[in-house]
């Protein structure tokens, strides 16, 4: 199991090293002369040169790289242009929000998603199996930030059980947290749920097709002890991996959802980033998403292991 | 994976599924929309009209106006043009990427490590922020959604056609092929290449679909292409500003962007289950 854990741990090593040489090439892929383009059409040739000497753009491409690898592992992400403040700091003041919509929305996606995929296999072929599949065939191709749209124009226009926008931190006041939430949540959510129900569903009807289970129904046991036990549980390492993967979109999406509800988080910081040509936080924003999902995924990898014995022992 | 001579089956098989059936069909009528926009639409898009601003949808504008008193039902048409010219191109060009990254990673061992690194890489981040990240880095434009939108997919056709070549090779016809002296380019274009083709179906049909998914995400956002251009995206975040006093400008693209992407999704499905049934979903 040792030997898993660090082979699986050392393979992080060179995705890690790909992330950063690409959020490194970013500034050079802007068109003509970076620094130009970042200082406007106002800035002086002096500025110019003095901003390109500032950051070393003026050194051989891989002295820049290596420098950048240098700063990264420092945890040094650079000052941004207009916030006035390291990047690092501002990712700090931003994180809550993204993090705290990105697990709710995973919580509302495996609460949806599972039992559902896990009601459809059980009556496989039903009216129940049918109609949770289409909505889910729906919930998968429904864009998101659509759906965002039109929960904010039922739920808090017309009927106005919740607000359209904003955010309370969880840790100051947290019903109002959850008030706000729930839009957010459910929205960014509801798409996740409906690919976790497709996987769940035919993960259990693959799990149910299997030998031990006739042998367990043989014996007599109860069907529910059938799904719990016996299906659910062999049927549970795809669904992690949908659940990893999830995490990785929900990340993504929280960007958008954060436009729509007006969330002070990482997606409005790095869409404002963009529009102010505010470079080192867009390549923060996407170094430390980009990063945070190697190490989702590194996690799930080794959730594994204690899940499917066979890993273990493999 | 279908061998050549199996073709005529799937085709059958394909002819009578009923998910690519009505999804082709969908999409049909989604291109017939984009192609005939300028005939069958009633109004100029691009026409500002503030007099006419956020009117319900109506004999004279049967999807309402926007805030500029542009015409929704023009919009949503023009905006068609935009979607499939994003979603075809990047497919088409990430499936030409995906085939030669994958043939090469595939074919020759000394590069598929390093290759498959820099996918890994690129599949780490979450594809709509490296989207949103090179179109920070390139700017808006038709032109940089597409180039940001293949950089995003690629790894995901090259790792599926390096999987394929990957169990093909060692197969006795392809052994067979190189026994008698026959070129690697040549192996891969007779013997490897035309049994990727079901695999890459399937995915370039996916990708079409994220595609005009993340290109409307990016046109929401204001980093896709410029505002001007009536594309669905624009449109919807033009809606969310008015979404208290006019619903229907927000309602109608995104009810555009939801039945293109089934009709690509239902494709997808369909010739997944027709060209690789080991894959279906039970």
């Amino acid at each position: 199991m040792t030997a898993y854990l660090i082979r699986r741990l050392l393979t992080v090593v060179p995705v890690l090293a790909v992330v950063v040489t690409v959020v490194f090439l970013l500034i050079h892929l802007i068109p003509g002369d970076p620094v130009s383009v970042m200082l406007g059409p106002d800035a002086t040739l002096a500025q110019i040169q003095a901003t390109r000497q500032a950051l070393g753009l003026d050194r051989p491409l891989h002295e820049q790289l290596f420098k950048f690898y240098a700063r990264v592992v420092r945890g040094d992400l650079g000052q941004s242009y207009f916030l006035d403040r390291p990047v690092v700091t501002a990712l700090l003041e931003r994180a809550e929000p993204t993090l705290v919509l990105t697990f709710s929305a995973l919580l509302v996606a495996i609460v949806i998603g599972v039992p559902s995929g896990i009601v459809a296999a059980a009556y496989q072929g039903s009216l129940w199996d049918r109609t949770l599949m289409l909505i889910s065939l729906l919930g998968v191709c429904v864009p998101g930030f659509w759906l965002s749209l039109n929960f904010i124009y039922l739920f808090a226009v017309r009927l106005g059980w919740l607000p359209a926008a904003g955010y309370a931190s969880i840790l100051a006041d947290p019903m109002a947290a959850l008030r706000y939430m729930v839009l957010p949540a459910v929205s960014l959510g509801f798409n996740q749920s409906a690919l976790i129900a497709r996987i769940s569903r035919s993960c259990m009807l693959e799990a149910l097709q299997q030998d031990y289970i006739r042998t367990a129904r043989a014996k007599g046991v109860s069907q529910r002890s059938v799904m719990w036990v016996h299906a659910f549980r062999n049927a549970l390492v795809p669904v992690i991996t949908v659940v990893g993967i999830t995490m990785a979109i929900l990340i993504g999406g929280a960007v958008v959802t954060e436009i729509v509800f007006n969330i002070p988080g990482l997606g409005r910081l790095i869409i404002s980033a963009v529009l102010r040509r505010d470079y080192p936080v867009v390549q923060g924003v996407i170094l430390v998403t980009a990063t945070a999902y190697v190490l989702i995924n590194l996690v799930v990898d080794v959730l594994y292991v204690f899940i499917d014995p066979r890993i273990r022992y493999g | 994976m279908a061998d050549p001579g199996a073709r005529p089956t799937w085709r059958r098989h394909a002819a009578r599924n009923r998910n690519i059936a009505i999804g082709a069909a969908i999409l049909a009528v989604v291109i017939l929309a984009a192609l005939l926009a300028g005939v069958i639409s009633t109004h100029d898009p691009r026409r500002l009209n503030p007099a006419q601003r956020l009117k319900a949808p109506s004999a004279a504008n049967f999807l309402g106006t926007d805030e500029f008193g542009r015409d929704v039902y023009s919009l949503v048409l023009h905006g068609a043009q935009v979607s499939l010219l994003v979603g075809a191109t990047t497919m088409i060009l990430t499936s030409l990427w995906g085939i030669v990254i994958g043939l090469i990673a595939g074919y020759y061992r000394r590069v598929d490590m390093a290759l498959m690194r820099v996918m890994d890489g690129l599949m780490a981040f979450p594809a709509i922020l490296l989207a949103i990240a090179l179109m920070a880095a390139r700017g808006p434009g038709i032109g940089n959604v597409i180039f940001a939108l293949s950089v995003v997919y690629t790894p995901r056709t090259a790792m599926l056609i390096r999987s394929t070549v990957l169990s093909l090779r060692e197969l006795d016809y392809v052994q067979a092929a190189r026994a008698l002296g026959r070129r690697d380019l040549a192996i891969a274009f007779r013997h490897i290449l035309p049994n990727c083709v079901g695999p890459l179906l399937v995915q370039a049909s996916f990708i079409f679909a994220y595609a005009i998914l993340a290109e409307a995400i990016l046109g929401f956002l204001g980093v896709g292409v410029p505002p001007y251009v009536p594309s669905w995206g624009n449109v919807i975040a033009s809606g969310k500003n008015v979404i208290r006093e006019a619903f229907w400008v927000s309602l109608f693209p995104g009810l555009a962007l939801t039945i293109s992407g089934l009709s690509l999704n239902l494709l997808g499905d369909g010739l997944r289950d027709v060209l690789d049934p080991r894959l279906r979903v039970q």
